[in-house]
C-alpha cells in the first residue's frame, strides 16, 4: 500500500480520512499503526518535504526577494505551495461587505495541509480551557476535561518531539518529566524581554515548539506510545532514527527537509505508510459523505481533480479531518434523504460557532539592542520564548473589561534580512541615502521586537458558516459563505495587548515608533488571519446542543467521526494544533476499540 | 522568528512608507503586459531570475539611470560594493514590472519619479542622470530628500526617491553580500546553539538563569 491512484483503490477500507494535515495525519497514524486499513484523501497534490524544501536558498534567487504576494501570502520560500488565502477555482464568499464582519479563510491544498508551515507552537490547554462557561458563564464547557487529554497529549508530545520546560504556572499545564526536549538558550532581545518583562508583572518562559533540538529517544519512547504492539514499536523506532535533530539554521515555515521539525509530511505519514496499511489518494476532492437506509455512512464519493472524474470508495468508518471549515462544508453539501439539512446536522448546529483567534501586533526599536556584537541568532527557526497569560486573578476578579486571556510571541534579533528595507530613522522626515544610509542601516538591523498577541475569542451567535446558495466551485459543489463578528471581549482584549506591548517597548528603554490605539476595532485582526480556524462541528453532552458526542463521533452518524478542530467548544489562546492532535489521536483509539468490540 | 511576527514587523518597520495618494498618478502607465504571477506552486528551488516571470520594463536608458541612482543611494564603502554591483537595478526593474496590486502600485510612484529625474536632469546639466557628473547626481538627490508638503512642486519627486531608497536598500540587504554588510551571521548549520556571547549577556546587566 502507498499513494496510489483512483484505479488502484481497494474496493473496502476499515477507515477512510478525509484530509492529511494535523487530524488527518494524526488519525491516520493511530490507526494504522493498529493495523487498521486506512485510505487518506488529500485535495492537494503529494508534497515531499525531502525534496522540496528550500532549506538555505537566499532571498535574491527568489522573485521580488521572496516578498509576500497574492500567489505566496507569506513569502516566496513559504511551505505552503498549493493554496493560502485564495485557491483557484475553489472560492468562498462573505454574507457581509463590511470588512469587520467578514472571515479570511487560509487552506493549504498539498499533502501535509497546513502543517508544512504551521509555526510550531505547541501549547497545551489547560484545565480551565475546557471549562469556560463554568468560570465566567460564558461560551460553552466542553463534555472533557483536562485529565481526559493529558495522556493524548503526552504520547503527541513523545511522537512528534516538543521543546520546553516546566514552568509551574496557572493554566499552563506542564508535561511529564522526559516528555518534551530541552529549550533552546534564549537570543539576546529575547533575554531583554523578559527581564523588562519581570519589571511590569509579565512572566516570559520558554515557549513549546515542536522541533527537535536533539534526537528523539527511539529506544524508550515506541514502547510507550505503542505497548505490546512490536511492529509499531520498530517501525517508530525506525523512523525515529530518520529524523534529524535541528541544526539551527533555516526558518522552519519552509518546512523541513531534515525532518527536524513536525510536519504532518515529516512525522505521521512516513510510519503509517511504512505498517503497509495506508494508501493516500492526493488531488482528490471529497464531496459527499453517502449514507445507507439505516443512515450510516457507507464510504465516501469524492472527485478527482485530475480528470475531473467521480468515484466512490467504502468504508467501516468515515473520520473527517479536512479542517474545521472544508469538514463542515463537507457535512451540508453530504444531502440525503435521511438527512436533508447535511449529514450530522439534525442539531441545526453545523457550521455554527466557528472561532478563531484574536490578534494583535505592536513593535518598538530598541537602543539596547543597537550595533551589538555580531553572532548567529537563527536558532530554531521561530520563537524561544514567550509569555503565557498572566492576569488570572484580575480575570476572575472581573476588572479587565474582557473575560478571556491571551499569551504573547515576541520575535527579536538578526534574522535573515528579506526584502524588506531595514529600518534607518530618517530624522525629520528627510530620506536618508549614500554613506549614511549603510552606516545606519548597519547600527539598526536587529534592534527591534516584534509583538503579537494571541488571545482566546468566545464563540457568539454571529460568527458561522453555511452554504452559499448561488455560488459553486469548478467542481459544481457549494462554496462556503461566512459571517463574521467579534464581540466586545475580543476587541476590548485587543487594545489591552497593544498597550501591555507599548508599556513593555518603554520598560526595554525602547521607542514606541508610533502611538498605540485605544480603539480595538481598528486594532484586532481580522477574522481567521491567524489561522486558527476551530469550531463548526462542536462537541458536547447532547445531541440538541452539539454536533459530536465526548468522542468525536457524529450524533447522528455512528460510523462518522470529526478529528479536526472542528469539534472545539471553545479556542483557548493556546495554539490549536497540538490539542487537534490529542483529539484526533483520542478518537483513533475510540475507533479502534470499537471495531475490536465489533460496534463499528 | 515566528513568520508572522517577522512578516508584521518588517512590514510596520521597513514599508510604512507605502502610503501613496493614488489620484496623484492617475494618469500613470499600466502594468506590463503580464497579467500572471509567478502562481501557487512554482519551483522554489532554483535560483530565479529578474524576468523570468513577466516581461521588465526598464529601456537601457532608464536601467542606466536607475544604476546611478542606486549607487547615490547606495555608494561603494570599504565593507561592500555599490547597489548596481549587486543587481539591484534588477530588482527594481523586476519589482515595477510585476503584476501584483502592492508592485503595481509602487510602479505609479516609481516612473513618474524616474521621468522627473530624467527630465530635470536634462534640462540643468544636458545630459541623462547616468551620464551627469557625481556632484550633480547628488545635487538632485538632496533635493528630492526632504519631506515635501502635499501639493507642493517637488511632491512627486519626494515621494519617490523615499519608495525607490526603500527599494534599493531592500533588494542590496537581501543579496549575501549585503546580508554580511549588515551583520547577519547565520544561514548555516550548526551542531549547536550557543546562544549569545557570555561577555555581551553581561555588557547588558542581563541574565541567562533560565531553566534550560
Amino acid at each position: 500500500m502507498a499513494f496510489i491512484t483512483p484505479s488502484t483503490t481497494a474496493d473496502a477500507y476499515d477507515v477512510v480520512v478525509v484530509g492529511s494535515g494535523a487530524a488527518g495525519g494524526q488519525a491516520a497514524y493511530t490507526l494504522t499503526m493498529d493495523g487498521a486499513r486506512v485510505l487518506m484523501l488529500e485535495a492537494g497534490r503529494n508534497y515531499d518535504p525531502s525534496t522540496e524544501t528550500p532549506m538555505f536558498q537566499t532571498p535574491d534567487m527568489a522573485p521580488l526577494r521572496g516578498t509576500a504576494t497574492p500567489d505566496k501570502p507569506y513569502g516566496f520560500f513559504d511551505a505552503t505551495v498549493g493554496g493560502g488565502w485564495t485557491v483557484p477555482g475553489e472560492p468562498y464568499t462573505n454574507a457581509s461587505e463590511d470588512p469587520a464582519r467578514q472571515f479570511m479563510w487560509y487552506r493549504s491544498r498539498m499533502l501535509g495541509g497546513r502543517t508544512n508551515h504551521w509555526a510550531r507552537h505547541a501549547l497545551r490547554n489547560g484545565p480551565y480551557d475546557f471549562k469556560p462557561r463554568s468560570r465566567d458563564g460564558l461560551g460553552f464547557d466542553w463534555p472533557i476535561s483536562y485529565q481526559d487529554v493529558a495522556p493524548y497529549y503526552d504520547k503527541v508530545e513523545m511522537l512528534i518531539g516538543v521543546y520546553g520546560t516546566k514552568e509551574g504556572l496557572e493554566n499552563t499545564p506542564d508535561s511529564p518529566d522526559g516528555v518534551l526536549l530541552p529549550p533552546p538558550k534564549a537570543r539576546i532581545g529575547e533575554l531583554l524581554a523578559r527581564q523588562r518583562a519581570r519589571r511590569i508583572g509579565i512572566p516570559v518562559v520558554p515557549i513549546h515548539r515542536a522541533v527537535l533540538t536533539r534526537p528523539l529517544d527511539h529506544v524508550g519512547i515506541p514502547p510507550k506510545l505503542h505497548p505490546g504492539n512490536a511492529k509499531a514499536q520498530r517501525i517508530l523506532a525506525e523512523d525515529m532514527r530518520n529524523r534529524a535533530a535541528c541544526f539551527w539554521a533555516t526558518q522552519c515555515a519552509r518546512g523541513c527537509a531534515i525532518r527536524a521539525n513536525y510536519q504532518s509530511t515529516t512525522v505521521h505519514i512516513p510510519p503509517a505508510l511504512a505498517t503497509g496499511n495506508l494508501d493516500i489518494l492526493t488531488d482528490a476532492m471529497v464531496r459527499e459523505v453517502p449514507v445507507d437506509e439505516a443512515g450510516k455512512a457507507t464510504g465516501v464519493i469524492y472527485i478527482d481533480k485530475r480528470t475531473g472524474s467521480e468515484h466512490r470508495v467504502k468504508a467501516r468508518v468515515v473520520v473527517l479531518a479536512a479542517s474545521a471549515c472544508e469538514t463542515v462544508r463537507l457535512m451540508l453539501n453530504s444531502r440525503s434523504k435521511r438527512f436533508p439539512e447535511g449529514l450530522g446536522n439534525s442539531s441545526g448546529l453545523v457550521g455554527k460557532y466557528i472561532l478563531d483567534t484574536v490578534g494583535a501586533n505592536w513593535g518598538g526599536q530598541i537602543p539596547l539592542l543597537e550595533n551589538l556584537p555580531l553572532h548567529n541568532e537563527d536558532g530554531a527557526g521561530g520563537l524561544h520564548v514567550y509569555a503565557p497569560w498572566w492576569l488570572y486573578k484580575e480575570q476572575l476578579a472581573g476588572t479587565l473589561g474582557f473575560a478571556r486571556g491571551y499569551h504573547v510571541e515576541f520575535g527579536t534579533g538578526r534574522g535573515m534580512p528579506g526584502g524588506f528595507a531595514p529600518y534607518v530613522p530618517d530624522a525629520g522626515g528627510r530620506t536618508t541615502f549614500g554613506a549614511k544610509l549603510k552606516e545606519d542601516a548597519r547600527r539598526y538591523y536587529g534592534s527591534h521586537v516584534g509583538f503579537s498577541g494571541r488571545g482566546e475569542m468566545i464563540p457568539n451567535d454571529d460568527s458561522f458558516c453555511e452554504l452559499d446558495p448561488k455560488v459553486v466551485d469548478k467542481w459544481g459543489l457549494p462554496v462556503l459563505r461566512f459571517h463574521w463578528r467579534w464581540s466586545d471581549h475580543e476587541t476590548r482584549q485587543a487594545a489591552h495587548m497593544q498597550k501591555t506591548f507599548a508599556d513593555w517597548i518603554e520598560a526595554m528603554g525602547g521607542v514606541n515608533l508610533k502611538k498605540p490605539l485605544n480603539d480595538g476595532a481598528k486594532v484586532i485582526d481580522p477574522g481567521g488571519k491567524v489561522i486558527h480556524e476551530v469550531g463548526g462541528t462542536i462537541m458536547g453532552t447532547e445531541p440538541g446542543k452539539s454536533v459530536t458526542d465526548a468522542w468525536s463521533r457524529t450524533w447522528d452518524v455512528p460510523n462518522v467521526y470529526v478529528a479536526d478542530g472542528g469539534v472545539f467548544a471553545s479556542n483557548a489562546d493556546k495554539n490549536p494544533t497540538l490539542t487537534i492532535m490529542a483529539l484526533a489521536w483520542r478518537a483513533a483509539d475510540r475507533i479502534l476499540d470499537e471495531m475490536k468490540k465489533g460496534n463499528l | 522568528m515566528d513568520r508572522r511576527v517577522a512578516i508584521k514587523w518588517m512590514l510596520a518597520a521597513g514599508a510604512g512608507t507605502l502610503l501613496v495618494h493614488p489620484l496623484s498618478f492617475a494618469e500613470a502607465t499600466p502594468p506590463g503586459s503580464a497579467s500572471e504571477g509567478y502562481g501557487k506552486d512554482a519551483d522554489l528551488l532554483k535560483a530565479h531570475k529578474p524576468g523570468e516571470f513577466w516581461p521588465l520594463t526598464f529601456t537601457d536608458a532608464v536601467r542606466r539611470d536607475v544604476a546611478a541612482l542606486c549607487d547615490q543611494v547606495l555608494p561603494a564603502d570599504d565593507r561592500s560594493p555599490s547597489a548596481s554591483a549587486l543587481g539591484v537595478h534588477d530588482f527594481i526593474d523586476e519589482w515595477v514590472s510585476a503584476p501584483y496590486p502592492a508592485q503595481v502600485k509602487d510602479r505609479a510612484v516609481i516612473l513618474p519619479g524616474l521621468a522627473w529625474v530624467d527630465t530635470q536632469s536634462r534640462a540643468r546639466f544636458g545630459r541623462a542622470f547616468s551620464e551627469a557628473r557625481p556632484e550633480q547626481q547628488i545635487s538632485l538627490c538632496e533635493e528630492m530628500a526632504p519631506e515635501a508638503p502635499a501639493g507642493s512642486q517637488l511632491e512627486v519627486a519626494s515621494r519617490f526617491f523615499k519608495r525607490f531608497r526603500n527599494l534599493a536598500a531592500a533588494g542590496f540587504f537581501s543579496t549575501p553580500v549585503g546580508m554580511t554588510d549588515l551583520g547577519y551571521i547565520g544561514n548555516v548549520p550548526l551542531p549547536r546553539f550557543e546562544g549569545p556571547p557570555a561577555d555581551l549577556i553581561e555588557k547588558l546587566g542581563l541574565t541567562d538563569e533560565v531553566k534550560w
